[in-house]
């Protein structure tokens, strides 16, 4: 097994363990997506009308939860210095990092979309949109929280300094992400979803530089 | 093994928050040394330690690294590639189990060791297969111990190795040294105790 494959195994382990985030983002997107219908009130036509934006936001808020032990909880017990002495290189180690987290939050997230769509009275057009959407969008999630848990990674309760660096960056994403689910169910296009795409190729090609680049100054401190 | 012939340190000054912690250190460790650092707290030994792994960049001066092939590395960077590392932390996951935890050192360094083999050795094969979080710290030494081991690297750098661990742990850890040196490594170690084998002393934070 590679260096690389054993870093991304051993972060997914540890993600669906106890203490783990996978299961807390999917909990948390469950629920606040069955509380909307409580707040906005049972108006089918007002629901269906805000479903994609709704989804989209919550799921980017779930992704963040468990963000900020991406690499903090390595920093504290050691493990980041045992990481950055190995033969992998720190931009390496963040993309397994980045990829885990991915694949323990953001692709669940995915596959929970359409049922929690259903919830919401998501017209029909909208479904394969919102996961296509999400599926494109959520490494972009991943990547810019990366670069927000790597700067934060020796503060304490950084948490919330992370979710405010990082809240504004993911903005391109939630406004392409939504607006490609509303293209689909308006027939409008506007090409959100190319946007979509080319955001989250940029930022998961650029930030596993930017998160490696936090990293060694952090332990450089 | 004999990989590495020397390691010298050249008039190594270290300035952290502002405050300078030593200045003017300088040794040098040959192949198949150990080397003790003491001192009394905040003399700068465990920042020593990172500066020759790499970890930490020194404010000024030189690390060297003297290779058997006759090259020499002096950049932070390829110096951790070459550095087995015993901190004070230990990177133990507690919700992984023991022989989890050592996999992954050994897949991680791509260790050329069998891990049931290493974990025998420092006598945690009887608990492989117990959650880490439920290690006494002692016995999260010996797994530390056992990831220098799979680390495979010529030059181990210790943080207080001795540090809650028994009279047969303590033993064990100056044989491992031992072997180590004999085979051509070199242990650089921070202690507040004598390891219990042939070292050369090096105080520092007299100045």
């Amino acid at each position: 097994m590679s260096a690389f494959q054993a870093l991304l195994y051993r972060d997914m382990k540890l993600a669906f363990r106890a203490g783990g985030g996978a299961s807390l983002a999917m909990a948390f997107f469950g629920l606040v997506i069955s509380l909307q219908p409580f707040g906005v009130g049972p108006d089918l036509m007002l629901l269906s009308r805000i479903a994609g934006g709704v989804l989209w936001v919550t799921a980017a808020l779930a992704a963040m939860l468990s963000l900020d032990r991406l690499f903090q909880a390595d920093y504290e017990d050691g493990s980041l210095d045992i990481i950055a002495l190995s033969p992998l290189s720190l931009e390496w180690a963040a993309t397994a990092k980045m990829l885990a987290h991915w694949l323990t939050t953001g692709l669940p997230l995915v596959l929970l979309s359409p049922l929690l769509g259903l919830l919401l009275n998501l017209p029909a057009p909208g479904y394969l949109p919102l996961i296509m959407s999400l599926m494109i969008g959520t490494p972009a999630l991943s990547g810019i929280g990366a670069i927000g848990a790597a700067l934060t990674l020796s503060i304490r309760r950084g948490g919330l300094i992370l979710v405010l660096i990082v809240l504004p960056l993911i903005s391109p994403t939630l406004i392409f992400g939504a607006g490609t689910v509303i293209d689909a169910i308006e027939g409008t296009g506007r090409g959100a979803f190319a946007l979509l795409a080319a955001f989250s190729v940029a930022v998961v090609g650029l930030s596993p530089f930017a998160a490696a680049a936090s990293v060694r100054l952090n332990l450089a401190n | 093994m004999a990989v590495l012939s020397l390691v010298e340190v050249q008039d190594l000054l270290c300035e952290r928050g502002g405050r300078r912690v030593f200045r003017n250190l300088s040794f040098a460790v040959a192949t198949g040394q150990t080397l003790t650092l003491e001192g009394p707290n905040g003399a700068g030994k465990t920042s020593a330690l990172r500066i020759l792994s790499g970890l930490l960049p020194q404010t000024a001066g030189e690390v060297r690294v003297h290779m058997s092939a006759g090259y020499v590395v002096s950049d932070g960077e390829e110096r951790g590639r070459l550095t087995g590392w015993v901190g004070h932390y230990d990177g133990v996951k507690g919700q992984l189990s023991v022989s989890e935890n050592a996999s992954f050192f050994a897949a991680l360094y791509g260790a050329r060791v069998a891990v049931q083999g290493v974990l025998d050795r420092v006598g945690l094969s009887r608990i492989a297969d117990l959650p880490a979080q439920y290690l006494s710290a002692g016995q999260r030494k010996r797994l530390s111990l056992a990831r220098l081991i799979l680390s495979g690297r010529p030059l181990w750098l210790m943080d207080e190795p001795l540090s809650s661990l028994d009279a047969a742990g303590r033993r064990l850890t100056a044989e491992l040294i031992g072997e180590h040196c004999d085979a051509g490594g070199i242990a650089i170690v921070a202690t507040h105790e004598t390891l219990g084998l042939d070292a050369t002393r090096f105080f520092l934070g007299q100045a």
